[in-house]
């Protein structure tokens, strides 16, 4: 289906670079390590922005989820992402403001 | 001479560098509103410190995004000078007007105390009128102060002369126990490479009257004015 715009979800993971410390992470790994848990390693805290958009296709929906990161959604001086845009459900009307 | 102190949603120490500027300096200084789309006609900007847009998704990211922004990159561009002071330096920081970041602080805990830092360089204009090496005492109260740099951008600082102040002891020694957040090189404040634009966490503000517990804040505000006037 081309030319009708479809709802998309992207999934926007949000980390901390290799690297970079993680004072949140070690004081997780520390609480885990007080409740008993042995083998713990590292623990990196990270973040999940879910996007919800309207988009012509799953292209055009990347690109734009891809300069909102770039622009907002991480600070890429510290942080990497990825992204995982699922698979868009038709447009209904009652979706519409028109 | 004319100071704007930019004032977001969340600010909370708009007041009090207003107070420092208006009453302490004897400044006109205007409270400007975060949806302002100009500058025109101040001599100095302040970003205040505080929590504006409650932090949310990273310290200064939503305010760098504000309308004034655009106008605070003009007035940098103009050369005016520009002063974040910790959430306005971590502002700045989002905003891209200076380089770096900020992490939440090695200890994980919100420092609210006294700290001293070294003046490192005197070619800012908040920090022209201070001797190089001088020892200043001032407060912090932050969560997010642990700036961080990669390899790059640091020598970058070093070779521009960027690094404006950082953390010491009382006797300008840079010691583990002096710096309060884990800052990369005990930096406490960094310039662009004009210089005209600075961010730093202690608070000026809150030590520029001896009722306050402390003066050194004055410097600051001292310079600035000084460098304005000349």
């Amino acid at each position: 289906m081309s030319g009708l715009p479809q709802i998309y979800t992207a999934h926007v993971f949000v980390r901390l670079k290799p690297g970079v410390n993680d004072p949140p992470g070690a004081t997780v790994a520390a609480g885990l390590r007080d409740l008993g848990f042995d083998g713990i390693r590292d623990v990196r805290v990270g973040k999940i922005v879910d996007v919800e958009l309207v988009a012509p296709d799953a292209a055009t929906a990347r690109e734009r989820v891809n300069a909102m990161c770039e622009q907002l959604l991480t600070n890429p001086v510290i942080e990497d992402f990825e992204m995982e845009l699922i698979e868009p459900q038709p447009l209904k009307l009652s979706d519409t403001a028109w | 001479m004319r100071a704007a102190v930019i004032v977001f949603p969340g600010s909370n120490c708009d007041t009090d560098t207003h107070h420092a500027l208006a009453e302490v300096m004897g400044v006109p200084t205007d409270l400007v509103w975060h949806a302002t789309p100009s500058l025109d006609g101040y001599d100095l900007v302040v970003l205040p410190g505080g929590f504006s847009y409650g932090d949310y998704l990273r310290t200064g990211a939503m305010a760098a995004q504000a309308r004034v922004m655009r106008a605070v990159r003009e007035a940098a561009d103009r050369g005016v000078p520009v002063l974040g002071i910790c959430n306005g330096f971590q502002i700045l920081l989002e905003a891209g007007l200076l380089p770096g970041a900020m992490l939440p602080n090695a200890c994980v805990e919100f420092r609210c105390e006294w700290v001293h830092v070294r003046v490192e360089t005197g070619r800012t204009p908040f920090t022209a009128s201070a001797d190089v090496g001088q020892v200043l005492r001032m407060p912090i109260a932050h969560g997010e102060g642990n700036y961080v740099a990669d390899r790059a951008t640091l020598d970058e600082l070093h070779d521009n002369d960027q690094v404006v102040w950082r953390y010491t002891d009382a006797d300008g020694r840079r010691t583990a126990g002096a710096n309060p957040n884990g800052s990369v090189g005990d930096i406490a404040g960094v310039c662009n490479a004009r210089g005209n634009v600075v961010g730093l966490m202690p608070h000026p503000e809150r030590c520029s009257e001896t009722a306050l517990g402390g003066a050194d804040g004055r410097m600051v505000w001292e310079s600035v004015l000084a460098r304005v006037a000349a």
